[in-house]
């Protein structure tokens, strides 16, 4: 150590923190090229494949056409939410791990998928509700309800812990999860609607379904940037946490609301779209390290990425029977796994 | 005299049923370096977290400035009082310059997320303890002593007035445990900032302290200067210890020279 | 404490010495099994007593000693024992799973189902039953050995899939789960699709298997379930001594002499065949295998999941269950019971026991 407390005017540390932020910067950019592209992939690539300058004039200018037909009515608002649900869950899963510090965290793991599904399904058999966007409205309030439920299990009596928000949410789930078996054993159309809707699919919803879930991802996005500070401190340990001037309690609190924001909208309208909130933020933070700040967004587009990519292979690939899903299984997960094994993803 | 910027009134402090501290008054003087010594398990660390607000006084306050801490913003007091848990764990991949700026918190806002003052003071705290040219490393792969330097420099980073360390030197050979307490010291002198540190190692806590404070069971059983507090009598009451206690032939503070049970047989 | 040789019990652990061998006893670890073990006891004697015509406990208990009548001793051992039987084995074989993924793990949310092992069994068996269903009219003899074969094969696919992806220059546990959720997020996926590839009727009987399944199994599963596990408990039994050190971390572990890869791989193949042969017989019974180890810690206060606890408990949780179904909806699968009586429980426990959490 120097002999004086004098600073040394032009310290290393200084230098080494611009060339992480330059690095960072860089991993957000590409990110937004590749979402740049994966829209136009998804708004071009189907089985009725359009070219690009149409798809522009489709956009733009459209003349009614049987491309403008296709390129509006039926892809934009597939990938407008598939967009909104990969943001959201990359989102929500980064935020989760964070809280939890858990791997294995899925950032339905606040009971939100199974809250939804429960939603769905007592829509369909109780209510009679037939339709995607009235039954979308009971997902969202069954994932709303699930979580608070998970967050009050999880605090009373002594705080949030990772432990406690962990199993509190994995018994819940497993709650729910009975109550959702026993609803749909008993009844062919529950079962019917709810096969469809686990899957997990961004197609055949309309536009209106966008547009009315925006509000509340567009709160759950910018309370989940709002948390990101308050996460990088506690990932120091609740100590060094409360010594930095962070209220632990609060901190939790934010990040669960936003999770159940982003992740309560995006399951409600597309099903629980299942792994990529668990799987993204493994990927991202080999692009950013552990700062939540960088984390979050870059998370968040590279879900966006990955629920396009995968969506527009199933189209191209199958034509249009492949949900989203089996697609992430059979390309996302063995990349994940090949990425698990050459890289060593670092530890939460 | 004037009220102590930092004290505690009648504390009680535990974990859950367990109360460790119960009823203790204690007084930080200011711009000096305390130094609390005492057994294991005598609650030395419980009243520093009490001290800094990462323990809830079950009973009595903790004041800072007159005022209870616990109800203070929590963010003013974390510009007021730095605290260095003991063995705190950096998440994988953390590098030290990201840790050290972490420290900068208290001072940021959702508007004015990073100034030319926080990039000054991570500089400054990195280059105080040494740690410039390892700003790139990642903490989980450090020494154990580079990692306890780096944790210091965060704490730094939050350039506050009053410091609280929970055993600082612990995981350091003996020379980077000098430096550490030759920095605390400086920053005492020459920033006049307030130090409370939790020591296990007797000698260099009577060569560093202006006030030692003896704990056992809970209470404080002496404070005052280290000649007066570190006698053979204490060290036999409070730690059972069969020592010798001499002065330091380098700084004149005591110097403990503990009675191995081989030698007092042989005797 | 000056002499060396004067070395007192440790305090808090009861001894029990027999000739050279010595056991440390801690009273709650023997006790909450034990209070457990008359617990199922009673569960599965009112459980076999149900039926058609009921049958008293106390006749069935008579009955099994060996005491009862010729019409009971019929109906009991040939149609109702089975079941009950089953629900025993595969609850303490879950159970027991469960504890060893978590242990080796480090992490409460381990358990076969979210590693990926029952999902594998999942794609054998719904696809013999979504696959076969439709198209080929699976039934009769292909339908009973179908499903159980492939979710057998399945389940132990993904088991030795699991282990030859997580090692790498040894078997890290971090690794291990992360190579467990990518196995999950595979098999569960293909699952879900499966079902959408069926008809309805399908998608319910595959649903009914997935949820975790009882009724109809019959003593031609029980042999093969029964000698499968009297050949993997006692091995498990064999390695657990190598758990409390894995718990701690591997340094630690090998400082305590453990060799550590070895011992993980051991008791991961263990857990995965346990676990693979229980979702043979009976599905992947919701929840058992996740939160009976953890109930199980928290009833006998020690610090990771008990062996013997998790496995009285699983098969309590699940004949209880089974029980409750059949007195509540009859024909419902005795998985959407497990966690909707193990999920409240699990929550007051730990409701109750916060202070651990926080520690």
């Amino acid at each position: 150590m120097n002999a004086t407390l004098a600073a040394d005017p032009a310290p290393a540390g200084r230098s080494a923190l611009h060339r992480r932020r330059s690095r960072r910067l860089l991993s957000l950019a590409a990110l937004v090229g590749a979402l740049i592209v994966a829209v136009a992939a998804s708004l071009a690539y189907g089985a009725h494949p359009v070219p690009l300058d149409a798809v522009w004039q489709a956009l733009v200018a459209p003349t009614g056409g049987e491309d403008d037909i296709i390129v509006r009515s039926l892809r934009i608002p597939r990938t407008v939410l598939g967009v909104l649900a990969g943001l959201a869950l990359g989102a929500g899963g980064a935020l989760m791990q964070g809280h939890t510090r858990n791997p294995l965290a899925d950032p339905g793991l606040l009971g939100v998928n199974q809250g939804a599904a429960l939603g769905v399904v007592t829509a369909v058999v109780v209510f009679g509700v037939t339709t995607l966007g009235s039954y979308i409205w009971f997902g969202f309030a069954g994932a709303l309800i699930a979580a608070v439920l998970v967050f009050v299990l999880g605090t009373v009596r002594g705080g949030a812990t990772p432990v406690t928000l962990a199993l509190a949410g994995a018994a819940v789930s497993a709650l729910l999860y009975g109550l959702i078996s026993a609803i749909v054993l008993g009844s062919r159309q529950g079962m019917d609607t709810y096969r469809f809707w686990h899957v997990g699919s961004i197609a055949g919803r309309e536009l209106a379904v966008a547009g009315q879930l925006a509000p509340f991802l567009v709160v759950g996005f910018v309370l989940a940037l709002a948390n990101t500070p308050g996460l990088n401190s506690l990932a120091l340990g609740e100590d060094v946490s409360t010594a930095l001037g962070r209220h632990v309690g609060r901190t939790r609190l934010l990040g669960v609301v936003a999770i159940t924001l982003l992740v309560g909208a995006a399951v409600s309208a597309c099903g629980p779209i299942a792994f990529v909130g668990l799987l993204v933020p493994h990927i991202a933070r080999v692009l950013t390290g552990p700062d939540y700040r960088w984390l979050v967004p870059c998370a968040a587009l590279l879900g966006a990425v990955l629920v396009l990519l995968a969506d527009v292979l199933g189209r191209v690939v199958a034509g249009d029977t492949l949900e989203v899903g089996i697609l992430l299984a059979a390309v996302g997960a063995p990349g994940f796994i090949y990425l698990v094994r050459r890289r060593g993803l670092s530890r939460i | 005299m004037t009220r102590p910027r930092l004290q505690a009134e009648h504390v009680r402090l535990g974990y859950d049923e367990r109360i460790v501290v119960d009823g203790l008054d204690f007084d930080v003087a200011d711009q000096s370096v305390t130094v609390i010594i005492g057994p294991n398990g005598c609650g030395k660390s419980t009243l520093l977290r009490g001290m800094g607000r990462l323990l809830r006084p079950r009973g009595g306050s903790v004041l800072l400035d007159g005022k209870r801490i616990d109800k203070l913003p929590t963010k003013d007091v974390a510009r007021t009082v730095g605290v260095l848990p003991q063995t705190p764990s950096a998440p994988a991949g953390l590098t030290v310059g990201d840790l050290v700026a972490r420290g900068r918190q208290p001072h940021q806002h959702w508007y004015r997320q990073w100034s030319a003052g926080d990039e000054d003071a991570v500089a400054y705290a990195l280059s105080v303890t040494g740690m410039s040219s390892l700003a790139d490393r990642a903490v989980d792969e450090l020494s154990g002593g580079q990692r306890q330097r780096a944790w210091i420099s965060m704490t730094l980073a939050q350039q506050t007035s009053l410091l609280l360390l929970d055993e600082p030197i612990t995981y350091l050979d003996l020379a980077h445990q000098v430096d550490v307490l030759d920095l605390v010291y400086r920053l005492h002198t020459e920033r006049g900032t307030t130090v409370v540190m939790v020591l296990h190692d007797l000698n260099l806590a009577a060569r560093y302290a202006d006030t030692l404070v003896a704990m056992h069971d809970g209470r404080i059983v002496s404070q005052g200067k280290p000649d007066e507090v570190l006698t053979e009598e204490l060290l036999s009451d409070v730690f059972g210890l069969d020592a010798k206690v001499v002065a330091d032939p380098v700084a004149g503070t005591p110097l403990v020279l503990p009675i191995s049970a081989h030698l007092r047989d042989e005797a | 404490m000056s002499a060396v040789r004067n070395i007192e019990a440790v305090p808090g652990r009861k001894q029990v010495r027999l000739g050279r061998l010595a056991w440390s006893l801690r009273p709650r670890s023997a006790l909450v099994p034990a209070v457990c073990l008359v617990l199922l006891v009673l569960v599965a004697a009112l459980n076999i007593g149900r039926g058609s015509s009921d049958i008293a406990v106390l006749d069935v208990l008579r009955t099994l000693a060996g005491g009862g009548d010729h019409a009971e001793t019929g109906i009991i051992f040939d149609l109702r024992l089975p079941r009950t039987l089953a629900g025993v084995l595969v609850g303490a074989a879950f159970g027991l799973a469960g504890a060893l993924f978590q242990t080796v793990a480090r992490n409460p949310l381990a358990s076969p189902d979210i590693l990926g092992i029952t999902w594998g069994a999942g794609v054998g068996a719904v696809s013999v039953i979504v696959l076969g269903g439709s198209a080929g009219q699976v039934s009769g003899a292909v339908a009973e050995l179908g499903v159980p074969l492939a979710g057998l094969a399945g389940g132990l696919v993904a088991g030795l899939l699991l282990y030859v992806l997580a090692w790498r220059r040894g078997l890290d546990s971090y690794r291990m789960v992360l190579v467990g959720i990518g196995l999950a997020a595979i098999g569960h996926n293909v699952v879900y699709w499966l079902l959408t590839v069926g008809d309805v009727d399908d998608a319910t009987r595959a649903t009914t298997w997935i949820v975790g399944n009882l009724a109809g199994v019959g003593w031609e599963a029980i042999g093969p379930l029964a000698l499968a596990l009297a050949l993997l408990v006692p091995v498990t039994a064999a390695s657990v001594h190598t758990l409390g050190g894995l718990q701690f971390g591997d340094d630690t572990a090998r400082g305590l002499g453990i060799r550590v890869d070895r011992a993980r791989a051991v008791v991961l193949l263990l857990a995965a065949a346990l676990a693979a042969v229980a979702t043979a017989v009976a599905g992947p019974i919701t929840f058992v295998a996740l939160a009976t180890p953890q109930i199980a810690l928290r009833l006998v206060r020690s610090p990771q999941p008990p062996i013997v606890g998790s496995m009285i408990l699983g098969a309590l949780l699940t004949v209880g269950a089974d029980l409750a179904v059949r007195t509540v909806a009859p024909g419902l699968p005795v998985g959407v019971l497990t966690a909707i009586l193990g999920a409240p429980y699990l929550i007051f426990l730990f409701l109750r026991t916060r202070k651990e959490a926080r520690a």
